[in-house]
């Protein structure tokens, strides 16, 4: 696969290319500067699907890879690969934002050269993300990417803007500042073992080799660091409280993008780092996280029922959901782990275009209350019903994409403990509540504000984005293999790295892989033939 | 005896500045008034001649006049960069001088004169000499700081600066004559033997107490930090800005020779009283710092505060340590020099717009140097990409390589602190309107110049950091 060697590096810098481009342009030819960014984000999205058919379904390891000496002095290079759960994540980005920019063509009246420029770059440092294996490459893309939400947030937000973005961006750096000691703590390891390096496969390498050896309590407070830094970002629980604010002050496209990829990096960096490296310490602290996970689903899911406000709402559910994909991942089960990874896909589209209709319903009425809406469905039958599948799909129906991911991790969750997965079900219960209520409040029921009476429909515009997202969702909602299949390798090595250390520790924990037909493939059997029952 | 010519050449840039500086002194009275910029553009100029005639003095390194001074890598990497913050300061400060009616040579030759001070204390290998070049450089910025003599601010700047100032080179001197009592010698190299002979007793160590309130005095570390807020709101700003650098750095180089070198036999003595100092530094000048509504007293106390971040590398007293601290104090230097300039643009006539409320939409009215500005800032609180980051990153490393692991927590915790206060400068640039009618500063070339160097020096730090890493550690090296 040699003529895809500089793909990463293609599919990362792109989006810059795109910004500089924009800054050449006038900033009144609000024309043109979109029309370039959709074409940009389009061609980007093209470039990613390229990702597909270059992808080895039989290698657990990293594909793409380029490796290049970037700061010799602290051996930092530039490593960039990905592997079946970055693949789809990355082209999630790349799908996702497309949208973004297609929302915002007529929202955005302010600055608009800048919020499109920003946009780019946002999607920059996003891909870069999933695609760093360098530790300290991935914690520039990390942080760099603050920057342009912060601005989306700061400057094109409503409301309690200013606010919100600084909770965000606090919040946030003060997780990844310890994660950036802990990185330094394990570039000073991997020195005094004789090879000084920031580079992901490398040090977990070493220390499945025993060449780092890892005390128990430097172990844990190592994977305290960087969990923090990911919990934060999902948000897990009791660090939760960043998220509804920046989701509601956001712009549409803002929204999207924050509840679309920037969450699940929470959940890839836990995928990515905390397992491997940090395999014992995971074990040891997943009951802990698991239990937390579950209160968020149940906890995010009653305050959501109770909101007043649509975007608080459909925020909240972000927490409920992504619940589901971090008890997935700590449950250590091949189902389950595949689940919580097509979890986040999942949500990234569902709740995306949630986070569109929200964004429709916004531009023509200018607020989420549920006492100014009410009964839109009369006026606008077409946005509406995009809104009605948009929920079916977040709260999990069959047939749309929500239910095989949410399926997965609780048939995996239940193997091991029933009572999880017991717990984790009301939250998808309570999802249908909250969310078919929500959808009655906004769309039922009589029209009670009469401005609302003569609310235009979807333009051509907007039925195109809800169109696309909603094709996607069957999409994926019935021909889920097509993406399993990429992750098979990738999970049961990983699971192979993880588990096979934790054995002497809680061998209650693991599951053994075998050769047989392992039980995920079972499990994705069944979903199979539970899709085929359906009418 | 005259002495040797290779000697004159390992001193080349303080004789080349000293040169200038009495050049501008003497022509400067037949310049006609209208036309005194001209004396800054010859002051410029002797910066750069400075500059180049490192040359001769990287040609020819050693020790000069009996080991008094030492041209080695260290010494010509802080050369670079007190030499480079006074050219740009130089070229920063011609507009800001005409627009407050100070044009006049002796400011450039004060400049000239204080860089002087500042590389004689870099090369210095002995403690007289240390202290000619603190005294050398300390009385120049004391005039500079109260420049603006019809305000009030700045006379109190001056005054305070001097008085204190004085305490602490009072205090520095004492320490001298103690180690000297102690050890029979000024020179660092006959210290250090005389401890590895004789172990460290209680003289020395007070002598080396008394060394340090004098030079944590120059390095604003705590609990010598208090004159720091009201000196450099009070000085005018590109003196500020010079202040903030170049001093700093030259103290933090001579505290390396002189802890590393001369008492580097006797780190168990200091490594707790600068971890504690490295604590309180960090805490005092983030805390403080969160709670200004002036741009420039906030940026005063973030200067404090990145004193702290140095002193955590300076705690790790390795190689690496002193390459981290290096390569900071060259980071730091571009990043607050642009940062204070840019202060001192915005502010325009008599230096009205410091507040952070003036900063209120400058993002849309002048969205080029806002950018810059929030380059500075972003750079200030050690974003990725960044020279403060790698700033930062290299000495948490040099840290936690000699496993101080809970003074990098807390400085790692200070950052996002810090991130608060910086991120309030960029919130009134970005996401408020702007109340009032800018009357904007004309923007000339020499400024544009000078914000154009320290951007892009900021990011190639963060970005590219590779060369200047390797001469910070090759500089390190060389210090013995």
């Amino acid at each position: 696969m040699a003529d895809h060697n500089y793909l990463l590096t293609v599919l990362t810098f792109f989006p810059l290319l795109g910004t500089f481009a924009l800054l050449l342009l006038s900033g009144d030819d609000h024309v043109w500067i979109r029309r370039l960014t959709l074409v940009t984000s389009i061609i980007e999205f093209l470039l990613s699907l390229l990702l597909l058919r270059g992808f080895d379904l039989t290698i657990g390891g990293y594909q793409f890879e380029e490796v290049y000496a970037w700061i010799p002095s602290l051996h930092i290079h530039y490593h960039m690969g990905i592997d079946g759960i970055s693949l789809f994540l990355i082209i999630l980005t790349t799908f996702l934002t497309p949208l973004a920019v297609l929302c915002s063509w007529n929202s955005i009246h302010e600055h608009v050269k800048e919020f499109f420029a920003m946009l780019l770059v946002l999607e920059m440092g996003m891909v870069g993300v999933f695609c760093a294996l360098d530790l300290f490459l991935f914690f520039v893309f990390w942080e760099v990417m603050l920057i342009p939400m912060y601005f989306l947030i700061g400057i094109w937000g409503h409301g309690r803007k200013v606010y919100a973005a600084l909770k965000f961006i606090l919040y946030t750096m003060l997780g990844s500042i310890l994660m950036l000691v802990g990185i330094l703590w394990l570039y000073h390891l991997s020195g005094t073992a004789g090879n000084p390096t920031f580079d992901l496969p490398a040090i977990v390498g070493m220390l499945r080799s025993g060449q780092i050896s890892l005390p128990w309590h430097t172990e844990f407070l190592l994977f305290l660091a960087f969990i923090l830094a990911f919990a934060i970002k999902v948000p897990v629980f009791p660090l939760h409280t960043w998220l509804p604010d920046a989701h509601t002050e956001a712009p549409t496209a803002g929204s999207v993008i924050l509840a679309g990829v920037l969450l699940k990096m929470g959940t890839y960096g836990m995928l990515r780092f905390c397992l491997p490296l940090f395999p014992e310490a995971s074990h040891r602290a997943a009951p802990v996280i698991a239990v937390l996970a579950i209160i968020g689903i149940i906890y995010a899911a009653l305050v959501a029922m109770i909101q007043h406000d649509l975007k608080r709402l459909v925020a909240y559910t972000s927490v409920s959901h992504l619940g589901f994909v971090v008890l997935g991942i700590f449950v250590f089960n091949p189902t389950a782990m595949e689940g919580a990874i097509y979890q986040m896909l999942n949500h990234g589209v569902s709740t995306g275009m949630l986070f569109l209709v929200c964004g429709m319903i916004y531009d023509r009425r200018h607020t989420y209350e549920f006492s100014e809406l009410g009964g839109l469905a009369k006026p606008m039958p077409v946005l509406c019903a995009f809104f009605l599948f948009a929920c079916l799909s977040s709260l999990a129906l069959p047939m749309l994409n929500g239910f095989i991911g949410e399926f997965m991790v609780l048939i995996g969750t239940f193997e091991h403990h029933p009572a999880w997965a017991a717990w984790a079900t009301s939250g998808a219960v309570l999802s249908a509540i909250y969310l078919l209520w929500a959808y009655q409040r906004v769309a039922l029921e009589k029209v009670t504000v009469a401005k609302n009476e003569n609310l235009p429909d979807a333009t051509p515009r907007e039925r195109l984005i809800l169109i696309t997202a909603s094709i996607v969702i069957v999409f994926m909602g019935v021909a889920s293999p097509l993406f399993t299949h990429r992750m098979d390798a990738t999970t049961n090595a990983l699971l192979q790295q993880v588990g096979g250390r934790a054995y002497n520790v809680r061998a209650r924990h693991v599951t053994p892989l075998s050769a047989q037909p392992s039980q995920h493939e079972l499990a994705l059997r069944s979903v199979t033939l539970e899709r085929r029952a359906q009418p | 005896m005259f002495p040797p010519l290779q000697d004159l050449y390992r001193i080349a840039p303080e004789l080349v500045l000293c040169a200038f500086g009495m050049l501008v002194m003497l022509i400067d009275p037949f310049v006609p008034v209208g036309r005194k910029r001209s004396m800054g553009w010859l002051a410029f100029a002797g910066a750069l001649v400075a500059l180049a005639s490192m040359h001769w003095a990287a040609m020819n390194q050693g020790s000069a006049y009996s080991g008094l001074f030492r041209t080695d890598m260290f010494s010509l990497f802080v050369h670079g960069i007190v030499i480079g913050v006074a050219a740009l300061a130089i070229l920063g400060s011609l507009d800001y001088l005409d627009r407050e009616n100070l044009q006049r040579g002796e400011y450039y030759a004060l400049i000239l004169f204080a860089t002087a001070g500042m590389g004689i204390l870099a090369g210095a290998n002995e403690l007289l000499t240390a202290f000619i070049g603190l005294e050398m450089s300390s009385i120049s910025t004391y005039i500079l700081a109260g420049f603006r003599r019809n305000v009030l601010k700045s006379n109190e700047s001056s005054l305070k600066y001097f008085l204190l100032g004085s305490f602490a080179t009072a205090f520095f001197l004492y320490g001298i004559a103690l180690t000297y009592g102690a050890t029979r010698s000024t020179r660092f190299d006959v210290i250090n033997q005389a401890i590895a002979a004789h172990g460290s007793g209680a003289l020395l160590i007070l002598g080396l107490g008394l060394i340090f309130v004098g030079l944590g005095f120059k390095v604003v570390a705590a609990p010598f930090q208090i004159y720091t807020p009201d000196v450099y709101e009070g000085a005018p700003t590109p003196v500020t800005a010079i202040l903030a650098c170049g001093p700093k750095a030259a103290a933090f180089a001579v505290m390396l020779r002189i802890f590393y070198s001369a008492f580097g036999n006797a780190s168990h003595v200091w490594f707790w009283a600068i971890w504690v100092s490295a604590v309180l530094t960090m805490c005092i000048g983030n805390f403080a710092a969160l709670v200004q509504t002036n741009v420039k007293r906030l940026l005063a106390y973030s200067s404090i505060a990145h004193a702290g971040y140095i002193l955590v590398a300076f705690v790790a007293a390795s190689e690496i340590g002193v390459a981290a601290v290096l390569f900071y104090l060259a980071a730091y230097a571009a990043m607050t020099l642009g940062a204070f300039l840019i202060v001192a643009h915005v502010g325009g006539t008599n230096e009205q717009c410091l507040n952070i409320e003036d900063y209120a939409g400058l993002g849309t009215k002048h969205p080029w140097i806002a950018a810059c500005f929030a380059l500075f800032l972003f750079s200030l609180l050690g974003l990725p990409a960044t020279g403060g980051f790698l700033g930062k990153l290299y000495a948490f490393q040099a840290a936690l390589d000699q496993r101080i692991v809970w003074l990098v927590v807390i400085a790692a915790v200070n950052s996002v602190v810090g991130a608060y206060y910086y991120l309030k400068v960029v919130v009134a640039m970005y996401f408020h309107e702007s109340n009032k009618e800018w009357a904007p500063t004309p923007m000339h070339a020499p400024m544009f110049i000078v914000l154009l160097i320290t951007a892009i020096g900021t990011i190639y730090l963060g970005v590219l950091p590779n060369r200047l890493m390797e001469l910070a550690l090759a500089s390190a090296r060389s210090l013995r």
